[in-house]
């Protein structure tokens, strides 16, 4: 069953340079960027119960440590710089000049910076509510710090005016196509290597972690150690979609990093269902489809439509899009199992995937 | 004395804001079958297992077990020694099937690199069958634990905790809100296992605790009262006036 949707999902992935229009193409494929993240925070939000408001944090990590090396290779001094009066490139400037450094460095920073947060926050026993306080803080905070350290960051304006990667034209149509394909294949791997994961006994203690931390914990289990990895892999996830989005349009500023994006983002997996992995890839697609479509009709309308859009999903789809599906999946499955005079497997699986569906209103809590 | 002792709390202090949830305690367990605390409500019960445990942490005194001081060690430590405790209210984890539940408890390792695996060795794998044959859910193995009833939801959780083959296994009411026949059988089960592990239970159900046969002792207010066999205790004028005065008087006038 699942199978089939994947199927699908990547068929359609790579049909689509053939149908839609390159500047379409452009934009779906920052989309997929973006898709990426979102596989993060369906991890350690709807696996782990870790509410994180500042995964743009994470994203512009990726994102800054590719573009410093692509502003390196275009003007070899950058160009803001010199209008900000920086006469010597600042000592951590200097290896981005190395390609293989700043790939590094678009999982390694984002990661170790996650993983450094995680160790603080979980030893501590921080859950709930004030995880999604410190990390927005942090989103702000990081913003803040780009725009006011001008002279090495680029400021408000960010990292832009690069046009080439490893020899390669980035405005060239043959790059972007392959660009696309790039993006394409990231976020395919990274779904399965996400869909692998969390069938793995790692994966359902982080289930289990958000579901009763003090059960896990009196079973012997250490949930900080748990609850810090997922926090990482979001953190990975989320430099990998940054620097692929920032190839893709060729610029990353503070106004992508910020509280806003990162509320977005989780706005967007809401809206697809943050416990599958498909609603997170779904939803973020959907709302930067429709934040294009809104935004360039009615310049101002956006933030109505996506505070909207997010009411109407905690209320009536509390497992966004992803739950609307599993429940016409569980009554296709009721109907067969009528007709075949209710072969046993399919009984049970039919059982199954409706006691499933109906977890939507049950309580959390230890 | 001590040192064979399996776990020792000594002149261990339990305070809330002041209040002292346990009095310079001091209870032995030498090891092997089956220990019953009582005591009214507020008596200190449970803060004895959650000392134990880890979930709070004295002010004063040690809890040693098995030789090992272990009144400031992190709880998940505790629990890799082999104490398990079964918590009042049924803590199960209802995002898991009834299977994966039992898997989360069975499984051995406890770190993340050697759980980046599906499925379980055979061993534990045996170790789920065996438990979910016991407690009766081999039947619902599939369905989220979210959706079980109470009483099997208790016996799920007690399940969890069985099948992890502790040292020390801790019982908090374990026959809150069964009926009478499924109290019978859980004693039952309770004896089963004392005879290869360690039990400590506590219960406010007098006719469950005269099921287990075991010795008694009796908690007031933070502190060890009596220690004896359940018709000795039954009859200690200080233990029927702090505890079982009231159920007996009621009895009495009952007859």
């Amino acid at each position: 069953m699942r199978w089939s949707g994947l199927i699908l999902a990547a068929a359609l992935l790579a049909a689509a340079p053939f149908v839609i229009s390159p500047y379409n193409l452009s934009l779906l494929g920052r989309f997929l960027a973006l898709a990426i993240l979102g596989l993060g925070i369906a991890i350690v939000w709807g696996y782990a119960g870790i509410l994180s408001l500042g995964q743009g944090v994470f994203f512009g990590l990726g994102g800054y440590a590719l573009a410093m090396h692509l502003k390196l290779v275009a003007d070899g001094f950058p160009d803001f710089m010199v209008w900000n009066g920086v006469e010597s490139l600042p000592w951590w400037w200097t290896p981005f000049s190395n390609p293989g450094f700043a790939l590094a460095m678009v999982v390694v920073a984002p990661t170790a910076v996650a993983v450094f947060l995680g160790v603080l926050f979980f030893r501590r026993r921080v859950t709930g509510v004030y995880i999604a306080l410190i990390t927005q803080a942090l989103a702000l905070a990081f913003a803040t710090l780009l725009i006011s350290q001008q002279g090495s960051t680029g400021g408000f304006n960010g990292l832009t005016n690069f046009n080439t990667f490893l020899g390669m034209k980035l405005s060239a149509p043959h790059i972007r196509l392959a660009l696309y394909g790039v993006t394409a294949a990231f976020l395919v791997s990274g779904f399965l290597a996400m869909r692998w994961m969390t069938g793995t006994h790692f994966g359902k203690m982080l289930v289990a972690i958000r579901d009763g931390e003090n059960r896990v914990r009196f079973l012997g289990y250490d949930p900080s150690l748990y609850k810090t990895a997922a926090f990482g892999i979001s953190a990975l996830l989320a430099g990998v979609s940054g620097a692929l989005f920032t190839l893709h349009l060729g610029v990353i500023s503070p106004a992508m990093v910020g509280v806003l994006p990162s509320i977005e983002m989780v706005i967007g997996v809401a809206i697809g269902g943050r416990e599958a992995l498909g609603g997170a890839v779904f939803g973020t697609v959907f709302m930067n489809i429709l934040k294009d479509r809104v935004s360039s009709a009615f310049p101002n309308a956006w933030l109505y439509v996506v505070g909207a859009m997010f009411v109407l999903v905690v209320i009536a789809l509390p497992r966004g899009f992803a739950g609307l599906a599993e429940t016409a999946a569980a009554s296709r499955l009721r109907a067969l199992g009528r007709l075949r005079g209710k072969s046993a497997p399919l009984a049970r699986k039919a059982v199954a995937v409706e006691v499933a569906e109906g977890a939507v209103t049950v309580e959390r809590g230890d | 004395m001590g040192a064979e002792a399996l776990l020792q709390l000594d002149h261990v202090t339990v305070s809330f804001n002041g209040f002292k949830a346990l009095n310079e305690l001091s209870y032995t367990i030498v090891g092997g079958g089956l220990k019953v605390l009582i005591g009214p409500n507020g008596s200190g019960k449970s803060t004895l297992l959650d000392a134990v445990i880890g979930r709070v942490r004295p002010v004063e005194g040690r809890v040693v077990y098995q030789g090992r001081d272990i009144t400031a060690m992190p709880e998940h430590k505790i629990a890799q020694l082999g104490i398990r405790r079964k918590f009042q209210a049924p803590g199960v984890l209802n995002g898991l099937t009834v299977e994966e539940n039992v898997a989360v408890a069975v499984r051995q390792s406890k770190g993340i690199w050697r759980n980046l695996r599906t499925g379980l060795p055979n061993k534990e794998k045996a170790k789920v069958e065996e438990v979910l044959r016991l407690v009766e859910l081999t039947d619902k193995r599939l369905i989220r634990a979210s959706h079980l009833g109470h009483g099997e939801k208790q016996w799920l959780e007690m399940g969890m905790v069985m099948g992890c083959e502790p040292d020390l296994l801790l019982l908090d009411e374990p026959t809150s809100g069964m009926t009478p026949s499924e109290t019978t059988f859980t004693a039952k089960l309770v004896r089963q296992l004392a005879e290869t592990t360690t039990v400590l239970v506590i219960d406010h159900d007098m006719s469950f605790v005269e099921e287990l046969g075991a010795p008694v002792s009796v908690l007031h207010q933070g502190r060890l009262l009596r220690e004896g066999a359940m018709e000795t205790i039954r009859n200690d004028p200080e233990v029927v006036s702090v505890y079982l005065g009231r159920a007996v008087t009621k009895t009495d006038a009952h007859a």
